[in-house]
């Protein structure tokens, strides 16, 4: 772990071999080829990005190179040596660690048993050496400048303690391949610089670093390389210091991004919606806004604001400790999701396969899943009502599937982005909560919820829209109200409206850090 | 402060409110002498619901658990009619490694076929007992026909405490070193509290279930030895819905039904509740029929405690809220 | 690959769905095992093949498919009760109970009735609206309501239900046909119409295979399942109904076992045991199979605890064999 050389400078790196290598690396599943014949290089004390849309197939080589995965074809090559990794125990026998998205670890065991799971120091008698096992986990903490106390129980950390944590793992099975996949989305400012300290220290030791990430400051702040694959394909690679960011972009999404948003003009009519002091004891505070007839009000803060909470309030998933919600300047009491269809309000949230669909029936029984009394008489299911209900709002939505007794978990990520949505527009609502709605779904798809979102909004429905990511907010809204640690910071419009002035709101004048 | 509030602490309580509350009408119940038999008449439930404990931790149940301690215990009397001179020593091995056996079937099938553990357990619920039956057409095996080593054993004095109530400590020993300082230990809370990340960490889930169905049935088939010997009898219906009992015992003892989360004190103590209030309710002159409804009642208010103490506390994204909690 | 180019695409409502078709043959593989173990016991014993023989047979699964219907439905929403046979204890001891009384015929079905449908509404909020698994739950009120028959009763029996009573369990309506199989087959309709042709039936369905999912689209998730555990109660009084005055007395211990057969029976059934997947047709064949199973064994002089090795085997098997068989097939590929 304590290696003595100091990183080699890039100018040398070139001569370097890489630690290890993907080679015409291929992962099908049924339906998907996940990864079609990539490459990959990693080089020891240097930071290669990993980026490409969300489908790019950045989690299936992930998966491959942690041995979750095994490939169909090609080969894994470290040291110039090809390698088999069948099971997760050779990728870490190999020296190859991955610091996961949600820091998925363990609740009840202690930070140090969490640091040494599956390999933990034994005594003589084969038994865990607890005594060395947490002081080695204290000097690893030390070592990354966390105060955390090896001994308590995980689930009294916080959530940045927590990825600290799962650092020290990744060091401490002296891995020389640390996969870090998009470690600074859950993270404070103060927090990301600090993971990126860590990261110097990391290749100073001659590691080789994968950083995924979706945001380009800190690719281009912490990376020496980048690697850009795009469905499943190997688009190029190069330095970080022979591109700009607009190369990137074009490589990710093979196409200009203006052309995105086709954002059309709307007439604004009267309010419909009218939201007043919204609480809740834990995740939001105060919540006011008013939205209009034809209006898209975006909600953008940084992931873990407290706006999907508060949207799910908003339909009865949650109850808040005060306020109320006006459709229609009447005061609606809304308690479950069954009473905010009633009251005209639909949510399609982000988490598609858990709350949005259910992947296991039919595209049509999802369809008129919502709307079943519409669809049956006397509590009796009528089916060629179901499936002329289900034709309607699917093919407005331009829905590609072999039958509508498909079931949805056989379509791509954007065709059940399309069945969700089809869905909460046969209720007929007057206002649409779309979280997150272009999440996870290819470009075409992208474009195709883009341009249908305008044309609700022009027919005269109301669209409130959470994402966060910038250029959609702003090629979307007509107005944003950023969020941040649970309360609104900002209602901006028209001029107002820019990159720097949402960041800005989004991440607080003042730094602020989580002592944990 | 949190340590007052641990399942532990509440069970340790309740177990002393239980006795003083006996005490007050009957003192003979809490002299040592009766103590340590109440203790020992619970070592069956204490061994085996530390074995279901390593089972429900991994997000299993093993409701075979009684079945294989009548199978197993069964075939220990059939061995002792066959061969009276067999050694105690050979008898217990032979316990052991036959529970052992009938645990590995739970768990391969669990293992090998996904096939979800509640079926799988019902099924050989039915099977193991089933045997018996065609092992001895109906037949008892009485004391008479065992011999005085075999049934002597258990119930031999060693220190004031009979041997049944000493091997209830050492497996209680040996399962709380066991769990929290063996990797297979560690693995099982790993695989019950986290699955996903389990197998990041190069934990095998399917195989830490199968080790948990050993275990489980291991301790069964050592409890199946000790029982027939301690009762003197053997027949198709001994312990017959035992493992409710044993599983009542894990959720008493503030084992959760979801897993990844639970003590063996806390399983042991949960045992000893159950075990003090079925020798009390004679002592105090209730029915013994009541203990069924008791255990019943007990089963649902532990796991309601259980539930509000595991709720999950949510995102606390508001940051005067967080200071507040 | 651009989409929104192209001119709409129609969709086909239906292809020949392969999930479907597999259904489809779960349940005539399932029927031809129950021609075949019919002509085999046809084969086996002389006494088989006799209207009232068979009439008999079928007394070896009425009671337990009133109840394996809906159980069936609570399986497929991602919920199981294991108190079903306790909660007949609890409702038989209630009729003896209302018998010593006084009680007639009317009142002691009513009251049969009522403590099933009490019992559910007991797991059901508990499992509702403490937010409970319901495995453990039932496996606690399973030792509760026996053991409350248990604190009536003692080691005692009730006896002498006024012989009216005894119309449910022993009655014919015309020659073979007995009651218990009239109330069966009229169960088996409604509950196939419950499942498969209603909006009850679809939300069932999409309960088990996604709660959340289906929370978020509308559906008011713990009122159905609420409606389930009373069904299920309200069926396990039904049944307690049956089975007391089939044998006409009341024993804390009746009916013990039976929900393991009942499990047995639905999952036989072809319904997924994780929930999402059944059907009702499905269950009723396996009522059919298993009657038929304990029927034959029994003319061949087989004991019941034996039977009960066949029906744990089966319960395995039913599941591990197709498993076995896909693991097999991908082998050899």
């Amino acid at each position: 772990m304590h290696m003595s050389h100091l990183a080699p400078s890039s100018d040398s790196s070139a001569a370097q071999a890489p630690i290890l290598s993907l080679d015409k690396i291929t992962k099908s599943f049924p339906g998907v080829k996940a990864l079609d014949g990539v490459d990959l290089h990693l080089y020891p004390g240097e930071v290669t990005a990993l980026i490409g849309e969300n489908g790019a197939g950045k989690s299936t080589v992930v998966k491959t190179l942690t041995g979750i995965y095994q490939p169909d074809g090609g080969r894994i090559i470290m040291d110039g040596q090809p390698v088999h990794f069948l099971a997760p125990q050779d990728a870490a026998d190999a020296g190859v660690t991955a610091i996961h998205q949600e820091t998925v670890l363990f609740d009840e065991l202690t930070v140090a048993e969490n640091v040494f799971i599956g390999h933990a120091p034994k005594t003589r008698f084969g038994l865990i050496d607890t005594k060395a096992m947490h002081l080695r986990t204290a000097e690893i903490l030390t070592l990354i400048g966390a105060n955390i106390d090896a001994g308590v129980k995980l689930k009294d950390l916080g959530i940045a303690s927590r990825h600290l944590v799962a650092i020290a793992r990744a060091l401490s099975i002296e891995a020389r391949v640390v996969i870090m996949d998009e470690p600074t989305a859950a993270l404070s400012q103060t927090e990301i610089e600090e993971l990126y300290e860590l990261v110097d220290t990391l290749k100073a030791q001659g590691k080789a670093i994968l950083f995924i990430s979706h945001k380009f400051d800190e690719i281009f702040r912490i990376a020496d390389r980048y690697t850009v694959f795009r469905d499943g394909q190997f688009v190029g690679d190069g330095k970080i210091a022979d591109v700009q960011e607009s190369d990137l972009v074009q490589m990710m999404v093979g196409r200009a991004v203006e052309q995105l948003f086709p954002k059309r003009h709307a007439e604004i009519g009267a309010e419909v919606l009218k939201v007043v002091g919204y609480s809740h004891p834990t995740e939001f505070e105060d919540i006011n806004f008013t939205l209009r007839q034809g209006e898209i009000l975006g909600f953008y803060g940084l992931v873990g604001a407290g706006r999907s909470e508060f949207m799910q309030s908003l339909i009865g998933i949650t109850r808040p400790s005060k306020g109320a919600a006006r459709i229609d300047d009447k005061v609606r009491v809304i308690r479950s999701p069954a009473d905010a269809i009633k009251a005209g309000i639909v949510y399609v949230p982000e988490d598609r396969g858990k709350q949005g669909a259910i992947l296991d029936m039919p595209i049509f029984q999802n369809v008129t899943l919502p709307s079943l009394n519409k669809t049956s008489r006397d509590g009796f299911l009528r089916l060629a009502e179901e499936f002329a209900l289900a034709r309607e709002y699917t093919e407005r939505l331009d829905l590609r599937a072999a039958s509508l007794d498909t079931n949805v978990g056989a379509l791509s990520g954007g065709n059940q982005q399309k069945v969700v949505i089809a869905k909460w527009l046969a209720t007929q609502p007057r206002v649409i909560i779309l979280d997150e709605p272009t999440k996870g779904i290819d470009i075409g798809s992208k474009a195709a919820v883009h341009d249908f979102m305008s044309e609700l909004a022009s027919q005269g429905l109301s669209v409130i829209m959470v994402s966060s990511e910038i250029p959609e907010v702003l090629g979307m809204s007509d107005r944003v109200i950023v969020m941040r640690e649970g309360r609104m910071v900002a209602e901006l419009e028209g001029a107002e409206l820019s990159p720097e002035t949402l960041v800005r709101h989004a991440v607080g004048i003042q730094v602020e850090g989580d002592a944990a | 402060m949190s340590y007052l509030k641990s399942r532990e602490a509440i069970l340790f309580g309740a177990i002393g409110c239980l006795l003083l509350v006996v005490a007050t009408r009957f003192p003979g119940f809490v002299a040592p002498q009766n103590l340590v038999a109440v203790f020992t008449d619970t070592s069956p439930l204490m061994i085996l619901a530390v074995g279901q404990m390593a089972v429900i931790l991994t997000r299993c149940i093993d409701l075979s658990v009684a079945a294989n301690l009548a199978l197993t215990g069964m075939v220990c009397a059939m061995i002792n009619v066959a061969a009276p001179d067999l050694p105690v020593a050979v008898i217990l091995a032979v316990s052991i490694a036959m529970g052992a056996m009938l645990g590995a079937i739970n768990g391969i099938l669990v293992w090998k076929l996904s096939i979800p553990p509640i079926v799988v357990t019902l099924g050989t619920m039915t099977i193991f007992r089933g045997i018996i039956f065609l092992l001895t057409e109906g037949k008892w095996i009485n004391a008479h026909e065992m011999s005085p080593h075999f049934t002597g054993f258990p119930r031999a004095d060693i220190l004031g405490m009979s041997v049944l109530g000493w091997i209830a400590v050492v497996v209680s020993v040996v399962m709380i070193v066991a769990m929290s300082r063996t990797s297979l230990g560690r693995s099982i809370y790993a695989v019950g509290g986290n699955p996903h990340a389990a197998v990041y960490t190069g934990i095998d889930v399917g195989k830490t279930q199968f080790a948990a169905f050993v275990i489980s049935g291991m301790l069964a088939g050592l409890t199946g030895y000790l029982w027939v010997a301690r009762y003197s009898v053997a027949y198709v219906d001994i312990a017959g819905g035992f493992e409710l009992d044993v599983v009542a015992a894990c959720v008493i003892g503030g084992v959760s039904i979801a897993g990844g989360a639970g003590t063996v004190a806390g399983t042991l103590l949960g045992a000893l509740f159950l075990g003090v209030v079925k020798n009390a309710l004679p002592v105090v002159d209730i029915s013994p029929f009541w203990q069924l409804a008791i255990s019943g009642a007990a089963i649902i208010i532990a796991v309601a405690f259980n539930a509000q103490s595991g709720r999950s506390k949510g995102r606390v994204i508001l940051k005067s809220a967080e200071h507040a909690q | 690959m651009s989409l929104v180019e192209n001119a709409p695409r129609h969709i086909p409502d239906r292809l020949r769905h392969p999930l479907q078709e597999k259904l489809v043959r779960w349940e005539s593989l399932l029927l031809a095992v129950a021609v075949a173990i019919f002509i085999l016991n046809s084969l086996a014993s002389p006494y088989f093949l006799n209207a009232w023989n068979l009439s008999d047979a079928t007394f070896n699964f009425t009671e337990k498919a009133m109840i394996a219907f809906a159980m069936a439905l609570l399986i497929i929403s991602g919920e199981i009760d294991l108190s079903v046979a306790a909660i007949i204890a609890l409702a038989s001891t209630a009729m003896g109970v209302a018998m010593e009384m006084g009680a007639g015929t009317p009142a002691l079905v009513l009251v049969g009735l009522t403590t099933g449908l009490m019992c559910g509404a007991f797991n059901g909020a508990l499992v509702t609206k403490l937010g409970l698994p319901s495995i453990v739950v039932t496996i606690g009120t399973m030792s509760l309501f026996r053991g409350i028959s248990y604190i009536v009763l003692g080691d005692g029996a009730f006896r002498g239900y006024p012989s009216s009573f005894s119309w449910f369990g022993q009655g014919y309506v015309f020659w073979v046909i007995s009651v218990e199989l009239v109330i069966f087959a009229i169960l088996a309709v409604v509950f196939g119409v419950l499942l498969h042709k209603t909006n009850f039936g679809r939300m069932v369905y999409a309960i088990g295979n996604n709660p959340t999912g289906a929370l978020f689209s509308g559906v008011r998730v713990d009122r159905v399942k609420m409606t389930l555990f009373l069904l299920t109660g309200l069926m396990s009084g039904l049944a307690a109904v049956c089975l007391t005055s089939r044998l006409g007395s009341t024993r804390p211990s009746i009916a013990s076992g039976m929900e393991l057969e009942i499990v047995t029976m639905v999952v036989l059934g072809g319904v997924n045991i994780l929930g999402g997947s059944g059907s009702i047709p499905g269950v009723v064949i396996a009522a059919f199979v298993m009657g038929l199973v304990t029927f034959g064994l029994g003319l061949l002089n087989v004991p019941g605890i034996v039977m009960s090795i066949f029906i744990g085997l089966l319960l395995i098997g039913v599941i591990a064999l197709p498993r076995l068989w896909a693991m097999w097939r991908n082998n050899a590929r």
